[in-house]
């Protein structure tokens, strides 16, 4: 069976419906090299919304991948509760001093207002415009961090794990916080015109915390956080590895999960299969090294393992391309998956019956 | 997280690796559980013929070391690594207060995060690093023209560095090059996720060690302090 030429919109929602798509789909999650499209310093670009909205629209263009994304930087809720971020020239804007001293500063803590918060409104902005460009073809991508993996910027790990083990009434204070938070954030990228919001939660990942621990605390809180999310969630667990927690992912509501470079994609699709579209897992960190025939192989790699049968969208495996990856890589990694990515992946059984398939 | 998961996690890790002693096994099997209680207890020397030194090198660090390759393999997660760097930690200061007794010869040592707060990395090698009874700086974050300047000043012999984002880790070369500059013989040794993550990256920036753990920093600066490269 062939397929015709399907819109990005079409090919992401076959695929998350478990079917095979034209082709599989790809999100280059390039947040920050808009930037460099546009010859603007990293805070220069994340000043307006127009320059985000510009910037994906070029990368799009450039990489021909299957969405555009709202996502900013992970601080900008931090700063939007009035904490410090760090600018950088060379990467991600960071977040600065944790904002709670003292974990006592919990039981006082409010979320901000969105409508008050500029660094809010402009991702809001941001969505905005790209719904419009898209014209309903290409899925916008919104972003939020989870309750359970915020806590990070908002008072440091080190503190926020002793809390988790050693003060469950403030933590409960902290998630109640969050959640309230997280959901209207949420929600108002949907109104602004997300297709989907990813949930950025690595804490939740078995390379963070023990599964036991999570299905006691990051999985009820995403959970109910899911559950009141007016739209499709992905969970983006941001490199941390999710063998262990897919059973429960899935029953957080979620519909995706992105999963890491350091598990085999043949299993994790194995225990994702009809439960989970899973998203990933090129390694942003090795690929700035990759040579095009690197890219080759590991795409096809990747498509093999997790391509059959849909459920699958090929990504980083961190939710974001590091600024040091070359155009040149990114676009071999377009360029890959246009070639060995077509459905039906016949050539999957062909090399595995040894027939030589690197000079098609 | 409850008592049964850590402790079959810790019996999965024993069945994996050479059997410890009996007293180190107790204690790592105390440490998964967060039981600091009984940590303390099995570090103390019922009959007296250790002292608290021995015991420390005897028990607490080869459970630090396993517990090291446990989250190098995925066996055992961050949080739990880093919970039992705070528990050895705590008993360690508690413990050589009582003792009074001078730690282990050793170089001069700091340890540092380049220009951003993800500090988790940097404390669970210096909580281990304290628990295996050295002696070090904490400089928390600094830049790296700072850093190399007062790795100069203060004289230190061996600089360790943790890295979350790859920038910060690339930032790493900046140090090598203005400690080279300087006529410093500081040794670097990096670890964090990027480097783990990239074989390749240590040597990039010109580090003379990378440690995949925080308790990979205990054998590294053994080695070196004991004239390996």
């Amino acid at each position: 069976m062939t397929h015709s030429e399907m819109t990005s919109m079409q090919r992401v929602l076959t695929t998350l419906g478990h079917q095979e798509p034209d082709r599989v789909p790809f999100f280059l999650l390039a947040s920050l090299h808009g930037a460099r499209e546009l010859g603007l310093s990293i805070q220069d670009y994340f000043s307006r919304p127009e320059h985000v909205v510009e910037g994906q629209l070029r990368i799009r263009a450039k990489y021909r991948h299957d969405c555009l994304s709202g996502f900013f930087y992970a601080p900008v809720e931090v700063e939007a509760w009035g904490g410090e971020v760090i600018f950088a020239e060379d990467g991600p804007p960071n977040s600065g001093r944790p904002f709670l001293r003292n974990v006592d500063d919990i039981h006082h803590m409010a979320p901000p207002r969105i409508a008050d918060s500029d660094c809010l409104v402009r991702v809001l902005r941001t969505i905005e415009g790209l719904r419009a460009a898209s014209a309903g073809e290409v899925p916008v991508i919104g972003v939020v961090m989870s309750p359970f993996s915020v806590p990070v910027m908002q008072m440091g790990f080190d503190r926020y794990i002793e809390l988790i083990y050693e003060q469950p009434i403030l933590f409960d204070r902290l998630m109640k916080v969050n959640e309230a938070f997280c959901v209207e954030w949420a929600n108002a990228q949907f109104k602004a015109g997300a297709t989907a919001v990813c949930l950025f939660d690595p804490v939740s990942s078995a390379t963070i915390i023990p599964p036991d621990l999570y299905r006691k605390t990051g999985f009820p809180s995403a959970r109910r956080t899911i559950a009141r999310i007016q739209g499709p969630v992905a969970t983006h667990l941001a490199s941390g590895r999710g063998l262990p927690i897919f059973d429960d992912l899935a029953k957080t509501g979620t519909v995706m999960a992105g999963v890491s470079a350091e598990e085999d994609l043949g299993r994790i699709k194995t225990a994702c299969r009809g439960k989970l579209t899973v998203l990933g897992n090129l390694d942003g960190i090795t690929m700035r090294r990759w040579t095009q025939k690197e890219v080759e192989a590991r795409v096809k790699n990747a498509i093999a393992e997790a391509g059959p049968e849909g459920g699958f969208i090929l990504s980083d495996n961190h939710g974001e391309i590091p600024w040091q990856v070359p155009d040149e890589v990114l676009m071999a990694v377009s360029d890959a998956v246009r070639r060995w990515g077509r459905y039906p992946l016949d050539w999957i059984d062909e090399s595995m019956n040894g027939t030589a398939v690197d000079d098609r | 997280m409850d008592g049964k998961g850590g402790i079959r996690m810790a019996a999965e890790i024993r069945q994996s690796e050479s059997a410890p002693t009996s007293s180190a096994e107790a204690f790592e099997q105390a440490l998964l559980v967060l039981d600091r209680l009984a940590a303390r207890r099995l570090l103390i020397d019922p009959e007296g013929g250790e002292s608290v030194i021995q015991r420390i090198e005897n028990i607490m660090v080869p459970a630090l070391e396993r517990i090291g390759r446990a989250w190098e393999t995925g066996k055992i997660a961050l949080s739990q690594v880093y919970m039992s760097g705070r528990i050895c930690e705590d008993l360690v200061e508690g413990l050589l207060q009582e003792s009074g007794r001078p730690r282990k010869d050793q170089p001069k040592m700091a340890v540092a995060v380049l220009e951003d707060y993800h500090l988790l990395g940097k404390r669970m090698v210096y909580s281990t690093l304290r628990a295996s009874g050295f002696a070090l700086k904490d400089y928390g974050r600094m830049e790296a023209e700072a850093l190399v300047r007062r790795a100069v000043e203060d004289e230190i012999e061996l600089l360790l560095i943790s890295a979350l984002m790859l920038p910060s880790a690339l930032r790493v070369g900046k140090v090598r090059r203005l400690l080279d500059r300087s006529g410093s013989r500081t040794r670097l040794i990096v670890g964090g996720a990027p480097f783990r993550i990239d074989p390749q990256l240590g040597w990039e920036v010109g580090a003379d060690a990378v440690g995949n753990s925080a308790a990979d920093a205990v054998a590294i600066i053994e080695r070196i302090a004991g004239g390996g490269s």
